[in-house]
C-alpha cells in the first residue's frame, strides 16, 4: 500500500520550526521518498507563528494535501492553531510534561507523545537551539525517518561549523530518541515513514530557486531586480548561477529601474530577466509598456503575495492576474503564464524566455508565496532535451540598403538589429513609430503598428500548447485551474474521479493571451465549469467571461492560504447534487 | 543570426560627424540650445572612432531625450526619468560597449533623481550628458529643480519658482561620480573638448550643458551667457581637479550668477578621478563563481542534490 505521510512542525518563528522541516524534507529524500513541503512564517525576522509542513510518499506527491498525520508543536499557540485539525487517527508530539508553556486538552483517537524538548535542550543541553533537534530524535524514534539519512543532512549543514556542533546536533538527537525509549517503551504509532529506498535520481528545489535554475537553463545572462518579499530568493540564487555561466546579477535601487536595466540588457540581445512581487509589478506597468512598445523580449517573473499596497507579504494570493494580464496603459499585448509546482518553475521559466525571444515580448510568469518557499524533488533535467529559441536577429542590409527594425511581416515579428551586427542600428523608442523607428503618429502607421504588435498573437494559443486536460467529453463538471490551485486541483480531481464522479479539467500554462479555442472546447465538452482560485473577484473566470463564451462559476478562498484538495473536492460535489450553475461557490 | 560574441567598437577608417547623424530632422525650435550638443556629441563620437554599430545613445523622455533619434547610433528613446537604469543595464550586458545617457536637467534631477545616485556610487563606466535649459519644455513651460527662483512656469505661482535650484556639480561629486564637468552649448570647442574627456574617461561621467531653450525660458539665454561664460580650467582658478574638497568647493559657487549680474558662469572640469569601475568588480565575482561561456550542466544539477 501507498505511504502517504504528512508530518507538520509548528511554533515560533527562529525556534527551528522551518530548519526541521527541511531536515526532515532532505533526509527523507536522500531515503529514496518523494517529498513536498509548505513552509509558511510571519514578515517579521524573529517571533510569531511559523510552520513548516512536509508531506512524503512513496509516489509521486501532487500537492501539499489537505492537514498533517503528525503534528510536532513546539509551543501552545502551535498546540491551539492546529487543534481543531487533531482528528482520530492524527499524532502529537508536543513540548512536555513539563518544560514547555501549555498543557494539550484531550483529544479523542489522538496519539500523544510528550517529549520535553525545550527542558532536555534548556537543561541538558545548555542551549534552548538544540530544541528542534531534541524533536527531530523523538520524531526517529517514533515514525522511523532514517536516521542516517537525516544525520547525512545534519552533518553537510553543520560541517562547516565544526565537528563539535555537528556532534553536539547527534546528541541532541540521541537524547530525544532516548526519552522515547524510556518514557513510550514499545508504544506503536498509526504512521511510520516509508522504508528506504535507494536514493533517485532528482534534484531537490525550492520554487524560486528552480526558477532560478530554469532561468540560467534558458540562457539568461542578466538579472536585476530590487528585495522584495517573496521574490528576493530568486535573484539569491542567480547569484551564483548566472555569475558562473558569464553573467550579471544587478541590485537596483527600485523597481522601476529593476525592469529598466533588464529592458536595456535584452536591448542589446541578451536574455534577461527581473522577479518581483505586487508592489514591484504595479512600479513596473510603464516600463512593461515601453518593453511591448519597443518590442524588446523580457521576463518578469511575479511571485504573488497578499495584495493589495503592502497586503501580506508572506502570504499566499492568486490576485495579481489583473495586473499581469491588462496592466499598463494603452493597448498593450503581453504573454501571462503560471507555474504549479516546482517542475514547472524550472520548465516554464524555460518556456517564458522561449516565448519572449519568439514573440519579442514581455512574458509575465506567475508564480506565488507558497510555491517560492515549496521545495520539491524533480527528476535531474536533461541540457539535452531542452530546447532553447533565440530571437530574430537580423542579417546586415544589403549595400544601400536600409534596416527597418519593425518592419511589417505576416507574423507581426521583425528581425531585430544588436550591437555588433553590421548596419543594425536603430533607435528603440515609446513613441508611435513607423518601420525605421522614426517617431510617427499618422493614421496608416498607427494602425498599421497597432496591428503587428497584436498579430504576434494571433496563433500563439496553436503554436504554444502546454494545456492538459483530464476527464471525458460529457462529464458533468470541468473545473480550469491556475497556478498551484491546478497542483491541488489535480489532486482533488484524481479523488473525485476515483469515487465514481464524472469531473474533468484543464489545466492551463499560458493565461493571457486567453486559450480561448480550448477553453470553449473544453466548457462544450462538459455541462458546467468552474475557476477554483485564490483571489476575491475570480480573476480568471472573468478573464475567460471577457474573452472567450464561457462564463464559469466562481470558487474563490483569499484568506492568505492554498486552497487544499478537500475544499474543491467538497465544491465539486456541492454543484454535482444539482444542476444549477451558480454565480459562485462558498469555501467549506 | 546569432549575437556576434564581439562587438569592433572602434571602426577602422575615421568617420565623420555627419555619419554619426540620422536622417531624421531634429523637432527642436529654431535657436534650440540642444543643436549645438547634438552636432558636438556627433563630432565627439567621430573623434572617438566608435562604431556607429556598437556606441549607444539612451535617453528619456522630453526635448533634448529626442537626441538619440537624431544619431546614427544604437538608440533607446525610454520612459521619462528612467535612461539611466536603461543604460545601466544595457552596459552591464554588454560591458565593452559605450553608453552615453543624454537626458534634459527635469529628467533627470526631478522624475529620474532617484536612478542617477547609485550609478554614479558606483562607479558605472557609462556618460551621462544632461542638456541643462532649466525648464519643462516639452511641456511647454513649468520650472525644473535647475530652474533659478523666480523663473516663470505654468505651474509656479505667480510669483514664478519658489525653489532654489539644485547644484547638479556638487551632486554629482558627492554621489560618488569620477568625472564632472560643466560646459556650454554655444561652445562647441569647449564643449568637443569636454565630451571627449568624458567619453574618454574611464567611470561615471557627467556633463551639465547649459543649453538655452530660447521659446520658455527667457532669463537663462545665449545672451546672458555669451559674455559671463568663464573657463574655470584656463583661467588658472581650478586646477587641482583630482582634489574633492577643492571642486566641491569651487562646485559651490556655481549658482552664483544667479544672485549678482556680474558673477561670471562657470565652464570647465570640475572633478576627476580614477577608481575601479563597477565591471571591474563584477568581473571579480564571476571569477569567483569560476564563470565560464561553456558551462558543464551535469556539475551544476549536481548543486541542487539533496
Amino acid at each position: 500500500m501507498a505511504i502517504d505521510l504528512t508530518i507538520k512542525v509548528a511554533g515560533e518563528g527562529g525556534e527551528g520550526v522551518i530548519s526541521s522541516g527541511d531536515f526532515i524534507m532532505q533526509a527523507a529524500t536522500r531515503a529514496g521518498m518523494e517529498v513536498m513541503t509548505f513552509k509558511s512564517f510571519p514578515a517579521e525576522i524573529k517571533g510569531g507563528y511559523a510552520l513548516s509542513q512536509v508531506r512524503i510518499s512513496d509516489r509521486k506527491i501532487l500537492s501539499q494535501g489537505d492537514g498533517f498525520n503528525i503534528l510536532v508543536a513546539f509551543n501552545g499557540e502551535a498546540y491551539e492553531v492546529n487543534k481543531g485539525l487533531l482528528k482520530p487517527g492524527t499524532i502529537m508530539v508536543w513540548d512536555g510534561p513539563h518544560g514547555g508553556d501549555f498543557e494539550p486538552e484531550e483529544h479523542e483517537g489522538v496519539q500523544m507523545f510528550a517529549v520535553p524538548m525545550s527542558d532536555i535542550a534548556k537543561n541538558t543541553l545548555r542551549n534552548y537551539l538544540f530544541k528542534n533537534m531534541v524533536a527531530m530524535g523523538a520524531v526517529i524514534e517514533l515514525f522511523g525517518l532514517p536516521e542516517d539519512s537525516l544525520k547525512s543532512s545534519i552533518h553537510d549543514k553543520f560541517i562547516k561549523k565544526g565537528q563539535d556542533i555537528v556532534d553536539s546536533n547527534y546528541q541532541a538527537i540521541e537524547l530525544g530518541r532516548q526519552w522515547i525509549r524510556d518514557n513510550y517503551p514499545g508504544r506503536k504509532v498509526a504512521h511510520t515513514f516509508p522504508a528506504s529506498a535507494k536514493q533517485k535520481d532528482v534534484i531537490i528545489l525550492e520554487g524560486n530557486e528552480a526558477i532560478a535554475l530554469g532561468a540560467a537553463m534558458a540562457g539568461a545572462r542578466f538579472y536585476g531586480a530590487y528585495p522584495i518579499t517573496p521574490a528576493t530568493s530568486v535573484g539569491n540564487h542567480l547569484v551564483k548561477l548566472l555569475h558562473h555561466t558569464g553573467g550579471v546579477v544587478y541590485q537596483t535601487e527600485d523597481e522601476i529601474s529593476a525592469l529598466a536595466t533588464v529592458i536595456g540588457a535584452s536591448f542589446t540581445g541578451v536574455k534577461a530577466l527581473t522577479a518581483t512581487s505586487g508592489p514591484g509589478i504595479s512600479l513596473m506597468q510603464e516600463l512593461i509598456g515601453l518593453a511591448i512598445m519597443s518590442e524588446v523580449p523580457i521576463v518578469i517573473a511575479d511571485i504573488q503575495r497578499g495584495g493589495p499596497s503592502t497586503g501580506m507579504p508572506t502570504k499566499h494570493d492568486q490576485s495579481d492576474l489583473f495586473a499581469c494580464t491588462l496592466g499598463s496603459h494603452g493597448d498593450a499585448p503581453r504573454i501571462v503564464m503560471a507555474v504549479a509546482d516546482v517542475h514547472d518553475c524550472v520548465y516554464l521559466t524555460i518556456d517564458a524566455f522561449n516565448l519572449a525571444e519568439t514573440y519579442q515580448s514581455p512574458v509575465m510568469l506567475l508564480s506565488d508565496a507558497s510555491l517560492s518557499i515549496q521545495t520539491e524533488c524533480i527528476p535531474r533535467p536533461d541540457m539535452s532535451k531542452v530546447t532553447l529559441v533565440e530571437r530574430l536577429f537580423a542579417t546586415p542590409p544589403a549595400e544601400g540598403e536600409k534596416f527597418n527594425r519593425y518592419q511589417i511581416t505576416a507574423t507581426g515579428v521583425s528581425p531585430m538589429g544588436a550591437p555588433g551586427i553590421p548596419g543594425t542600428n536603430y533607435a528603440a523608442t515609446g513613441l508611435e513609430h513607423s518601420e525605421d523607428s522614426g517617431p510617427r503618429t499618422n493614421t496608416e502607421t498607427r494602425n498599421a503598428m497597432t496591428e503587428k504588435r497584436w498579430r504576434k498573437f494571433d496563433n500563439i494559443e496553436d503554436a504554444y500548447t502546454p494545456i492538459e486536460r483530464e476527464g471525458e467529453a460529457g462529464d458533468d463538471l470541468g473545473i480550469i485551474a491556475w497556478g498551484m490551485t491546478q497542483a491541488v486541483t489535480r489532486e482533488a480531481v484524481a479523488r473525485l474521479r476515483a469515487q465514481g464522479h464524472k469531473v474533468s479539467a484543464l489545466y492551463p500554462k499560458m493565461l493571457w493571451p486567453l486559450p480561448k479555442k480550448q477553453i470553449e472546447a473544453f466548457a462544450a465538452s462538459v455541462r458546467r465549469v468552474v475557476v477554483p482560485e485564490a483571489n476575491f473577484q475570480g480573476q480568471f473566470a472573468d478573464l475567460i467571461k471577457m474573452r472567450s463564451n464561457v462564463t464559469p462559476i466562481k470558487f474563490n478562498a483569499y484568506r492568505g492560504e492554498p486552497l487544499i484538495p478537500r475544499e474543491i473536492e467538497n465544491m465539486a460535489l456541492e454543484l454535482l447534487k444539482t444542476d444549477k450553475a451558480p454565480a459562485r461557490v462558498a469555501i467549506r | 543570426m546569432a549575437l556576434p560574441a564581439t562587438i569592433n567598437i572602434h571602426v577602422d577608417e575615421p568617420l565623420k560627424a555627419k555619419d554619426y547623424r540620422s536622417d531624421i530632422t531634429p523637432t527642436w525650435c529654431p535657436g534650440c540650445g540642444d543643436f549645438g550638443v547634438v552636432g558636438a556629441l556627433a563630432k565627439a563620437y567621430a573623434d572617438q572612432k566608435y562604431n556607429p554599430n556598437a556606441v549607444t545613445t539612451v535617453s528619456g523622455i522630453g526635448c533634448s531625450s529626442r537626441l538619440p533619434l537624431w544619431m546614427n547610433s544604437f538608440g533607446i528613446h525610454s520612459c521619462h526619468g528612467r535612461a539611466v537604469p536603461v543604460a545601466v543595464g544595457a552596459h552591464l550586458a554588454r560591458p565593452e560597449m559605450p553608453v552615453v545617457v543624454t537626458i534634459g536637467d527635469g529628467d533627470c534631477f526631478s522624475i529620474g533623481a532617484g536612478h542617477i545616485g547609485p550609478p554614479a556610487r558606483r562607479n558605472m563606466n557609462i556618460t551621462v550628458i544632461v542638456m541643462d535649459n532649466g525648464t519643462f519644455a516639452l511641456t511647454k513651460n513649468q520650472n525644473s529643480p535647475l530652474s533659478r527662483t523666480g523663473l516663470p512656469g505654468t505651474l509656479a505661482s505667480g510669483l514664478g519658482n519658489l525653489d532654489s535650484p539644485l547644484n547638479p556639480i556638487e551632486l554629482m561629486i558627492t554621489y560618488g561620480a569620477t568625472f564632472v564637468a560643466q560646459t556650454y552649448s554655444a561652445n562647441a570647442k569647449h564643449m568637443g573638448a569636454t565630451l571627449n574627456a568624458a567619453l574618454s574617461h574611464q567611470g561615471f561621467s557627467y556633463v551639465n550643458v547649459l543649453s538655452p531653450c530660447p521659446t520658455y525660458n527667457k532669463v537663462d539665454t545665449f545672451a546672458y551667457f555669451r559674455p559671463r561664460i568663464h573657463d574655470i580650467n584656463e583661467s588658472g582658478e581650478h586646477t587641482d581637479t583630482g582634489n574633492r574638497a577643492a571642486a566641491l568647493a569651487k562646485a559651490a559657487e556655481l549658482y552664483n550668477h544667479h544672485h549678482s549680474d556680474t558673477a561670471p558662469v562657470p565652464v570647465g572640469v570640475y572633478y576627476q578621478v580614477q577608481k575601479p569601475v563597477y565591471m571591474e568588480n563584477v568581473r571579480k565575482v564571476q571569477q569567483y563563481y569560476k564563470a565560464t561561456s561553456n558551462p558543464d550542466w551535469n556539475a551544476i544539477l549536481d548543486w541542487f542534490k539533496p
